[in-house]
């Protein structure tokens, strides 16, 4: 493993943390598109194009994008149910 | 207590993972035959200059079959839980009535800003090239229908968060997404059975291949890849309809109370 590579590796393992450490949903939605966006940058970095492409789309933009909807779902019930 | 089990289970987990690693090949190595056997032969006898693409959509066709419908029912699925529990008899008549009841009474939904107007609009086109370049290429380069797919989704989603769910569903109609969503995931089936039926195997590479590094190459790998991608996509813009449809929704039947 190159210099680069470590440190990708590093701030993955960081960028895991911050997910892991993040409380409210919302800003855990961004933190976890973020961790998507870095792992993605790893697998690129290993030479997995392919891989990369697809970790981008599904990991930093559709699971974001499913659990912000999600949250604005439970919110509007909450907002509801009052 | 806590922080010391903490401390002792996470020093063991990084003794065990340095030792792991330590013991990893060099990067790069590769140790079967059947990479190297593909990397010598997909070009040639498939024109894909993207093995990865290659072997998805061509040596390995049955398995993202199963791929391609695992996400077509997580997508029903979806549809299913979310559907629509009361359907609103009065239509859209009284849907524009309660809306401008809701402006009259100061509760319209906050104007999108100038900047998330612009920007939205001049991603619109951009992402719909992209995505279409990313499908019609995935026998080239690396991508191909799924992130293709995806890509070409982000579109509507930027029409949506420039303007309003009403302009979203004057451009994805949910009716034509779902059934040109259906159309295309339905079509890999039905370019497997085609080989079928001239004779060869089930998902056989039976149409032209054309020439390498060519958009349109490599025959079924390009066609199933097209299916894809409008599966992909339609299936996306479904589950984002069906939420941007609740939200709407919603506000409304608030609004009757």
């Amino acid at each position: 493993m190159g210099f680069f590579q470590i440190g990708v590796f590093l701030l993955v393992a960081v960028s895991a943390l911050g997910v892991v450490r993040t409380r409210d949903p919302l800003a855990q939605s961004v933190a976890v598109s973020f961790y998507g966006l870095v792992l993605s940058l790893l697998f690129f970095l290993h030479q997995a194009p392919d891989v990369a492409l697809s970790q981008i789309v599904v990991g930093a933009v559709a699971l974001p994008l499913m659990i912000l909807l999600a949250l604005s779902r439970i919110h509007a019930q909450d907002e509801e149910r009052k | 207590m806590r922080t010391g089990l903490l401390a002792a289970g996470g020093a063991g987990m990084a003794a065990l993972f340095l030792w792991g690693m330590a013991g990893l090949p060099p990067f790069g190595s590769y140790p079967g035959p059947y990479g190297d056997l593909l990397d010598s032969f997909a070009v040639g006898e498939r024109k894909a200059t993207d093995v990865v693409s290659a072997v998805n959509f061509d040596y390995r066709g049955f398995d993202t079959l199963g791929e391609e419908f695992i996400l077509f029912v997580s997508v029903a699925g979806a549809t299913l839980l979310l559907r629509k529990i009361e359907e609103s008899a009065d239509g859209e008549e009284s849907r524009e009535e309660s809306e401008r009841e809701d402006r009259q009474a100061g509760r319209a939904p906050p104007p999108t800003s100038d900047a998330t107007r612009a920007f939205g609009v001049a991603l619109v086109g951009l992402t719909v090239l992209f995505g279409l370049y990313m499908i019609s290429h995935g026998q080239t380069t690396p991508g191909g229908g799924f992130q293709g797919g995806v890509i070409l989704a982000t579109a509507p989603l930027s029409v949506y968060l420039a303007a309003d769910a009403r302009t979203f569903q004057r451009i994805a109609p949910r009716s034509v997404v779902e059934w040109v969503g259906s159309m295309a995931a339905a079509a890999y089936i039905v370019l497997g059975l085609a080989a079928v039926v001239l004779g060869a195997e089930f998902l056989r590479n039976v149409t032209p291949l054309g020439e390498e590094e060519k958009m349109g190459s490599s025959g079924n790998i390009f066609w199933l890849n097209l299916g894809v991608g409008i599966e992909v996509a339609g299936g996306f813009v479904l589950l984002l309809s069906v939420f941007i449809e609740e939200a709407l929704q919603r506000r409304l039947r608030r609004e009757s109370r």
